[in-house]
């Protein structure tokens, strides 16, 4: 209410019109910004995407009342994109539960039930499924575990969450540990792990603002990682060239210089084509590839290439669909198996592909002994150079116009940038993410950008690089700190199942003896003493055995189809969604519909939590909610305001979030659940004297607990991952490990995090008070590094390339490395330091080794293992494609893994009978408004107005084709199964020509789901379960599929409809099964 | 050209502004040509808000207004004039449609309970607020006018307030004319100079109707000359505004309802001079024709106006002519 | 009658350079908005308009952002989508803050009014929700919210300015598309921005509501276009209503005069010229007929 007439304040004050302060109201005079009213301020981070943006938390009265972004943040400088803006909604909105529920089974729906009374029950199960399903032994090997558990999720949640769910479970005996990082990005690891080392992206995000020409491929970067798109733009202010391959033209291609239409799954092609354009034509960075990289190297006289076996490589076995990769190695130098990795051994005496064992290796830098035979004139008709020139001989500029549609002027305006921009004075840069990873070979497409920027010598250097583009907030954190079948933390490998074997026998064999994996038996040690501390003993080789063992692959995808044959009977599902997320959703769903129990944890009534009363199979008829046995708990999670911990951002960067307000109701974080999951456990277990409970029971489990809910402190998990000495003081970093048991280490790569007993990740310097480097922001691993390698960005000698790309260069007169970033090397170890002979672990590695963590010291243009599929990447056709390989007489790549079941089909592809029934090629992608499966943006209203329906991309020439309308709706259809969507005519979907022909390709965002406030259908009820044997990561970039107007059947006719498209296609168990 | 190279300094001063230049890498290709289309507009969405308002109330209010204020001027000249009955009809005519209009008005507002804001400020800027006032400053008169009318209570103060609404009753009666043009509703503001005789004609018409059809045939000769006046005046009006904005007219021109208003106008006020002076009978249904008239007038602008703001086209093209006219002017000089 | 429409703006006058040439389209300026201002959402309608789908500023979307795809090229950009030229345009779109604002002239309550940063804010708790600013705003920004029944639009996060904060929106773009600050300095920039542009072969860049002399006294939050205003929804030359006002109080003066003679004579002149009706009623005095 007004007190004063403002008619009189009019009349008698400057303001006559009364257009200005006369017509102010009281309320308006008190007006104040509430980020001014907040009891305090709390610093937080993203909990969507893995750019990892500040945020400040405002607090009044207990409660959150804004969060913004937090202005000190190097990557973020204060900007959040609309995820980020709308964190407010997503933590305090009505979109999230409160309240712990249950579904008894065969029960039609919900019921309350008592948080404690729930955690309960879930032990009770847990126990119970695990005496019923132990398996002390598996075909006569000790594998001390059980199958009957999985659980999924970790790319949501905290570093130490991910911890003590990997640690529980595996003393728990449960291998089938898995997260979103199989499904995302798992390829990654394998393709940049075995090329220079690590599974990582080798360099950080502001750093991009120093590229001369920015390739963007396989990414959406502007939609999906916005934030961090603002330093592409800043390198674009400064002069540097964008470029945009991929099949739709995107809110990224919008803005870059060149936008180049590729077809789906044809990148393998197109970079390859660009190798042997720099090949042939000697643009490659001449002494950089002699020195750093194994171009020099001379391989063994009885490798064949795909060149020569048309698509093959030597050692493939048509009956184990796998590669006997020994003619891969180097000349010259003992082969791993002979220095007694009985790991391959084993499995290859199995005849089966290694599991994930690839992707071990791939993320550690490979085992090799001996000393490569080496031709530094590269003229060596067996050195690699002269190798990879044969191998991409065939990649001419017309095969790229063939298999990827991409018109020859353009492929050559991206050779020209690229060449143009890279050398000793410029850097190039790749940036991609799922469009790539995302492929029955996956792998290999990271594979050719890492051989291409090693030649173009782009690695290791500032605005150089390979930016891999991650998902999560921490799904680098839940691939470090694993929830992953087959990682322990900091990548040392989960041991698989063999005859007695001993700790020292599994270190002889995983252990490499050159590089800085050499040092695994401390990294491996230690973390057995963080795990059972006193109970590890050198005697007992420090409860090495107490490790469950691996007998194959055990993936999510393994997972499913072990639920759909009744093996695996109890799931815990923390903070994933794979009835949207994974692919052939509806096997998941069946799946779970198989299970005994299912426990849910997340913020919102998800897809999978409630699928047995609302999923597509109970509309269908296919599944009966009284029939379905499981029982179902589902309960609220706490978010990132409401609990401490870290998250490992996108470029391996560790920061920490505090708490700001008190979770609500049955919320909690899943430390909490984890932590007291494990604690009545041990208390229902205790005094047993079955050894299967020993090591539940002797596990290191006394967090200390604060507050009302008994939550337990993040930072002494922190402390744990990080490690301390027999003093019991925080280690300074990995260096300072011991193999005697003296020290103890959670994750020997996280080590240094809490060096001083200071929590690093929590370091918040402001960006405006630091150099681009920001080291003083949060912590990276390794030792704080934020660009990888970085000894490259010095010439053999120790100086740099050029004034222009200084990073990190040798002090003559310190003896030292030195520079802006902390040296990736030994800081001591001169350009001039060469090993001597026999020399072991670090060693051995001389002072022009950029790549400590290989046994060679050098980037891999070609790997002589690690990688299953072949040394080379080599293109082969996605599972399902409408295209015929016109490369090699192979369709598909040889060593896919393919899982024939009724519900996952599989399509004829290019020439073969019935192929044409899919004519069209499909790809899925996100959107910058919503968030993946959709947990965290479908139930956000300010997210899911601004996408509020399900729809497919299609050109006007295919929209022409089969009478789509702009506005309506189609039906998609595979052999999986048919969804329905909104038609969006656009040009941004070009239809490509291939050696002829028009292709048409139809673009699906995935993020649709049944529950919340927006809905439609899920594109991987399209997909199928087809995966990258070397990172069982699934094909979901790349399908075929029809299209047709009208929406989709419902009830039974929706499955008779998909069979009667199988039928027309002649489809049935083996249809693409085969090698 | 390129400048990024490693650079120390802090970030905040490397961060220049991103002024990045999309498509800036090189020459492009030729390609085909695609024509540019004729008029663009963002997915044929108005690029105005249509007003809010409702049609009962916001039409219905510019036509009881003007009834109630050309009523109320009627209703001074017969009393002046002697002629008491149709004085009456015109004050209590006045008063009814005067308490319409305001319901009309408070029942369209957002929060009608905060009716009395309007007076919170006097703003010449805003029709509204001086309609507001005018309000103010008529409807106790011509209550005041009426109550005495009918009671016959105080008649000095009564005559006195009888000639003070008759004075401010035009202002009432037209300044909603420019209440509805003081907007951007393209067929609206362009016929800012028109509207208001338009309005005060069809009051009039309508003021006239509503003596024709209440008072008895002795006393109506005002009325039924108004009402011819106002019918000639509100349709010389109308062609001239129609006129005057070319291509903007067409909604106007297409409106039946504009088109039916004028009929029935005209209509009663041909009927209501010849017919109407004899039968009490014609005289009411030509005064109600009028009153008919008078009210489709109004819906008729009004729903002209809204859609003139819906179709983007009356926006647009008419700024398009304009610019391009002041431009050339300015290239002549 | 006249008043002077040029506000005196005293203080220094801030506003907003929405450069779109540099809009990734992400709307995170709409999200931010929302949030800090606690708009609610509008509607979950898919509209098929390329990745708009909350089709205009309204009192529920204070900033929105607009998505063109046109055969048309951008500068020199190569997009390989066939054989013609294509580009997607994106322009976040806000009140523009007129120096003439029509919607705060014509406010009979004073619920719109000039803040001290040259701003234009409507006060909730004053709004009567009569609905004049709605079509009075030529650009079609504000608008009247179905649940409180008041006018709402963007208030250049009034609360936050006076806090020495820069609007949400502003804050949150990640790529400085919106750039908050002096609006002179801004106008100096924007200069330099379109120059720079056109030089490097945008030739369709132009800047939009930045000239003082335009029909709205120039916005306080001003454009760069790469394309005609009503490609993006905007008008081409919007003019205040209010400037001709002052006309409009003369012709309805005018018209209200009339009214006054015209009854009079109808009454008083009946009898004695009789010729416009031929009646024989009306006479001068008190005669009943
Ligand atoms: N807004 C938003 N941001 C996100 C997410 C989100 O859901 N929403 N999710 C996060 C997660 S989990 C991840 S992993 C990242 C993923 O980030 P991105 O990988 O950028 O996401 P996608 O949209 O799945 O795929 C990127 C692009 O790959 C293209 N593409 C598809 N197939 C191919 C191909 O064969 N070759 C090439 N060259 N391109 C291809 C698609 O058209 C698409 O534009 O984003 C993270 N950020
Ligand atoms: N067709 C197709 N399929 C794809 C992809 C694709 O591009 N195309 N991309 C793949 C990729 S890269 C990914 S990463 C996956 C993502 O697939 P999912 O991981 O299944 O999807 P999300 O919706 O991110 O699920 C994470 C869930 O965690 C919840 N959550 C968030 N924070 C917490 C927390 O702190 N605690 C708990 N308990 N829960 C929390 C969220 O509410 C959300 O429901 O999808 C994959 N599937
Ligand atoms: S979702 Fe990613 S880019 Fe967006 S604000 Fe969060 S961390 Fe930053
Ligand atoms: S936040 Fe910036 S980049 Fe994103 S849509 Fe808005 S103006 Fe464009
Ligand atoms: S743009 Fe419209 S709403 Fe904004 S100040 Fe101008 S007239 Fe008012
Ligand atoms: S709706 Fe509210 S803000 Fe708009 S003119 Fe009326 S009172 Fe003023
Ligand atoms: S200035 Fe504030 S109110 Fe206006 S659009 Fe931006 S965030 Fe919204
Ligand atoms: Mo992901």
């Amino acid at each position: 209410m007004d007190l004063t007439w403002p008619l009189l304040r009019q009349l008698t004050g400057a303001d006559r019109t009364a257009r200005g302060p006369a017509a102010k109201s009281a309320k308006t005079e008190a007006l104040r910004a509430r980020t001014t009213t907040a009891d305090r301020v709390v610093k937080s981070v993203c909990p969507y995407c893995a750019v990892g943006c500040g945020q400040n938390v405002y607090v009044r009265d207990e409660k959150v009342i804004q969060i913004e972004g937090d202005p000190d943040s190097p990557i973020s400088l204060g900007r959040l994109c609309p995820k980020g803006a709308a964190s407010l909604q997503l933590t305090t909105g009505e979109g999230r539960m409160h309240k712990a529920l249950y579904r008894p089974p065969g029960g039609a729906g919900w019921q309350e039930i008592d948080l404690g009374t729930a955690m309960e029950m879930i032990a009770d199960r847990i126990i119970a499924t695990r005496r019923e399903t132990w398996e002390w032994e598996h075909g006569g090997r000790r594998t001390a575990r059980t199958m009957g558990i999985a659980s999924l999720g970790g790319a949501t949640l905290d570093n130490e969450e991910n911890y003590l769910i990997k640690k529980l479970l595996t003393a728990l005996g449960v291998v089938q540990i898995e997260n979103q990082a199989r499904v995302c990005h798992s390829s990654t690891v394998v393709g940049l792990g075995t090329s220079f080392g690590r599974g990582g992206a080798t360099t950080f995000m502001q750093d991009l603002q120093h590229s001369d020409c920015v390739v963007i491929q396989g990414s959406n970067f502007a939609e999906c990682h916005p934030v961090g798109f603002q330093w592409v733009m800043e390198a674009k202010a400064r002069g540097a060239v964008v470029i945009h391959v991929d099949p739709r033209f995107t809110r990224t291609s919008a803005v870059a210089d060149v936008h180049v239409p590729i077809r789906a799954g044809s990148d393998v092609a197109f970079l390859g084509a660009i190798i042997n354009h720099v090949l042939e034509n000697e643009l490659y960075f001449h002494e950089y590839v002699v020195n750093y990289t194994n171009a020099a190297t001379i391989l063994r006289e009885d490798f064949r290439d795909a060149e020569d076996l048309d698509g093959l490589f030597s050692g493939f076995g048509e009956e184990s669909r796998t590669y006997d990769t020994d003619s891969w190695q180097y000349e010259g130098m003992s082969t791993v198996a002979a220095s007694g990795d009985r790991d391959t051994d084993f499995e290859r005496r199995e005849g089966r592909t290694p599991p994930g064992r690839p992707e071990v290796q791939g993320s550690t830098g490979m085992p090799l002994d001996g000393s490569p035979q080496r031709d530094e004139t590269l003229r060596h008709p067996r050195c690699v150079l002269q190798v990879l020139r044969r191998h991409f001989a065939r990649y001419t500029p017309e095969m790229v116009e063939r298999v990827c549609g991409v018109p020859r002027h353009l492929f050559e305006e991206v050779c020209r940038h690229l060449t143009e921009n890279s050398g000793p004075d410029k850097t190039a840069e790749f940036v991609y993410a799922v469009g790539w990873t995302q492929h029955s070979d996956g792998s290999q497409f990271i594979r050719a950008a890492s051989i291409l920027q090693l030649l173009l010598g782009n690695i290791g250097r500032p605005g150089g690089g390979i930016q891999a583009l991650r998902g999560h907030a921490s799904i680098q954190g839940s691939s470090d700190v694993p929830t992953l079948f087959n990682l322990l933390p900091g990548y040392i490998p989960m041991p698989h199942a063999h005859e007695n074997e001993r700790l020292h026998d599994f270190l002889l064999a995983d252990a490499p003896h050159k590089g800085f994996w050499a040092n695994m038996p401390s990294y491996l040690v230690s973390l057995l003493k963080a795990w059972w501390g006193e109970s590890a003993q050198p005697d007992n080789d420090y409860r090495f055995g107490w490790l469950p063992r691996l007998t194959g692959s055990h993936s999510t995808y393994d997972t499913v189809l072990a639920q759909l044959e009744g093996t695996c009977k109890g799931y815990i599902l923390l903070g994933e969604n794979p009835a949207v997320g994974s692919a052939n959703s509806k096997m998941q769903r069946l799946g779970m519909a198989n299970l005994d129990w299912l426990v849910v944890r997340d913020f919102s009534l998800i897809e999978s939590a409630t699928w047995w009363k609302d999923g597509p199979e109970i509309e269908t008829g296919e599944l009966r909610t009284e029939d379905i046995r499981t029982e179902v708990f589902f309960l609220p999670a706490a978010s990132h305001t409401e609990k401490n911990g870290s998250f490992t951002n996108t470029n391996r960067l560790l920061q920490w979030h505090h708490q700001a307000v008190e979770p609500h109701g049955d919320a909690r974080s899943d430390l909490w659940f984890m932590y007291h999951l494990g604690r009545i456990i041990r208390r229902k277990l205790a005094g047993s004297q079955d050894p299967m409970d020993q090591p539940v029971l002797d596990l290191t489990w006394d967090y200390p607990v604060e507050g009302e809910t008994a939550e337990p402190s993040a930072e002494a998990v922190l402390a744990e991952i990080n490690g301390w000495d027999a003093q019991g003081d925080p280690l300074p970093g990995y260096h300072a490990l011991k193999d005697d048991g003296s020290t103890a280490c959670g994750c020997w790569i996280y080590c240094g995090v809490y060096a001083d007993g200071v929590n690093q990740a929590a370091r918040r310097k402001p960006a405006s008070e630091q150099d681009w480097i920001s080291a003083e922001w949060a912590w990276a691993w390794p030792a704080n590094r934020r660009i990888l390698y970085n000894r490259a960005s010095a010439r053999p000698d120790g100086s740099p390339w050029s004034e222009r790309k200084r990073l990190v260069w040798w002090d003559d007169e310190a003896q030292r490395w030195t520079g802006h970033d902390v040296p990736d090397f030994e800081a001591g170890k001169s350009p001039g330091y060469r090993p001597p002979p026999g020399a072991q672990g670090v060693e051995a590695l001389s002072g022009i080794d950029p790549f400590i963590m290989q046994a060679d010291g050098k980037g891999w243009l070609f790997a002589p293992t690690g990688v299953v599929d072949g040394p080379l990447p080599t293109h082969y056709e996605p599972q399902d494609s409408p295209v015929v390989n016109p490369l090699y007489g192979r369709q598909r790549s040889p060593v896919r893994k393919v899982y024939p079941h009724e519900h996952n089909r599989y399509q004829p592809s290019g020439d073969e009978p019935g192929a044409s029934v899919y004519p069209y090629v499909v790809t899925t992608y996100r959107l910058t408004e919503h968030f993946t499966a959709g947990g965290m943006s479908r139930f956000t209203p300010y997210l899911s107005e601004l996408q509020p329906a399900m729809f497919c991309e299609v050109s006007p020439a295919l929209a022409a084709e089969r009478g789509l309308v702009h506005g309506d709706w189609a039906t998609i259809i595979t052999a999986r199964n048919a969804i329905e969507a909104r038609v969006l005519v656009t040009d941004r979907i070009p239809s490509l020509h291939l050696n002829g022909r028009v292709l048409h390709q139809i673009g699906l965002p995935f993020h649709f789901g049944r529950n919340g406030v927006v809905t439609g259908d899920a594109a991987n009820e399209l997909s199928s379960i087809s995966l990258d044997p070397n990172s069982h990561i699934q094909e979901v970039k790349a399908l075929s599929a029809d299209i047709r107007p009208g929406r989709r059947p419902r009830g039974p006719a929706l499955p008779e409809l998909v069979k009667a498209y199988q039928r027309r296609a002649g489809i049935d168990e083996r249809t693409g099964t085969e090698v | 050209m390129s400048q990024t190279d490693v650079r120390m300094d802090g970030s905040a001063e490397l961060r220049g502004e991103r002024e990045a230049t999309p498509g800036s890498a090189g020459r492009r290709r030729e390609r085909l040509l695609v024509p540019k289309a004729e008029f663009d507009s963002y997915y044929g969405r108005p690029v105005l808000h249509e007003p809010t308002w409702q049609a009962p109330d916001i039409a219905g209010y510019l036509f009881l207004g003007g009834l109630a204020g050309a009523s109320s001027t009627l209703a001074a000249a017969a009393e002046l004039t002697g002629r008491p009955r149709l004085a009456r009809v015109g004050k209590v005519g006045a008063v009814c449609a005067l308490g319409g209009s305001l319901y009309a008005l408070i029942h369209d507002l957002g929060r009608p309970e905060r009716f009395v804001n309007m007076l919170r400020v006097f703003k010449v800027t805003s029709p509204m607020s001086v309609g507001t006032w005018l309000l103010s400053a008529y409807g106790p008169q011509a209550g005041l006018a009426a109550a005495a009318s009918l009671t016959g209570v105080a008649p000095g103060v009564g005559r006195a307030a009888t000639v003070g609404a008759g004075l401010v009753g035009p202002a009432v009666a037209t300044y909603t004319a420019a209440l509805i043009c003081d907007t951007a509703v393209p067929a609206w503001h362009e016929g800012y100079r028109e509207m208001p005789f338009l309005f005060a004609g069809s009051a009039t018409a309508s003021a006239g109707g509503l003596g024709m059809f209440a008072a008895p045939l002795d006393e109506a000769g005002p009325a039924r000359r108004a009402a011819v006046l106002g019918a000639a005046v509100e349709c010389v009006a109308a062609l001239r505004m129609e006129r005057r904005l070319g291509p903007l007219a067409e909604p106007l021109k297409r409106s039946r309802l504009l088109r039916l208003g004028e009929a029935l106008s005209v209509a009663g006020a041909v009927a209501g001079a010849t017919v109407g002076r004899r039968s009490r009978v014609a005289a009411m249904a030509a005064g109600a024709a009028l009153l008919a008239g008078s009210a489709c007038t109004r819906f008729g602008i009004f729903q002209a106006g809204m859609e003139s703001a819906r179709d983007p086209r009356y926006t647009v093209q008419p700024q398009r002519r304009r610019l391009a006219k002041t431009r050339a002017e300015r290239d002549l000089t | 009658m006249a008043f002077d429409l040029r506000e005196q703006l005293d203080g220094r006058r801030v506003g907003f350079f929405t450069d779109t040439s540099i809009c990734i389209g992400c709307k995170a300026c709409e999200v931010a908005c929302k949030e800090w201002n606690a708009v609610p959402d509008d509607g979950m309608e898919f509209t098929g308009m390329s990745y708009d789908n909350t089709v205009g500023l309204s009192a529920d979307t204070w900033r929105h952002v607009a998505f063109v795809e046109q055969r048309r090229p951008l500068g020199h950009q190569e997009p390989g989508v066939g054989d013609m030229d294509f580009r997607w345009l994106m322009a976040s779109d806000v009140c523009k803050h007129c120096t003439h604002a029509a919607c705060l002239d014509v406010c009979p309550t004073g619920s719109l009014f000039r803040t001290e940063f040259g701003t234009v804010v409507v006060q909730e708790d004053i709004c009567n929700g009569c609905g004049y600013c709605v079509p009075a705003c030529p650009f079609g920004v504000i608008g009247k919210r179905e649940t409180s029944g008041t006018a709402a639009k963007c208030t250049m996060c009034y609360d936050r300015l006076g806090a020495g904060e820069e609007p949400a929106c502003a804050k949150t773009c990640p790529t400085d598309s919106i750039q908050f600050g002096d609006l002179d300095e801004l106008r100096e920039r924007a200069d330099r921005r379109l120059a720079q542009l056109r030089e490097a072969g945008t030739t369709s860049a132009r800047l939009y509501g930045h000239d003082p002399d335009d029909g709205v006294g120039g916005t306080g939050a001003f454009f760069l276009l790469l394309d005609e205003p009503e490609v993006y929804g905007l008008p081409p030359d919007p003019v205040v209503t209010t400037r001709d006002l002052p006309s409009m109080w003369r012709h309805a003066a005018v018209a209200a005069l009339g009214l006054v003679a015209g009854i009079a004579a109808v009454t008083w002149t009946g009898t004695s010229t009789g010729t416009s009706t031929g009646t024989s009623t009306g006479t001068w005095r008190g005669r009943r007929g």
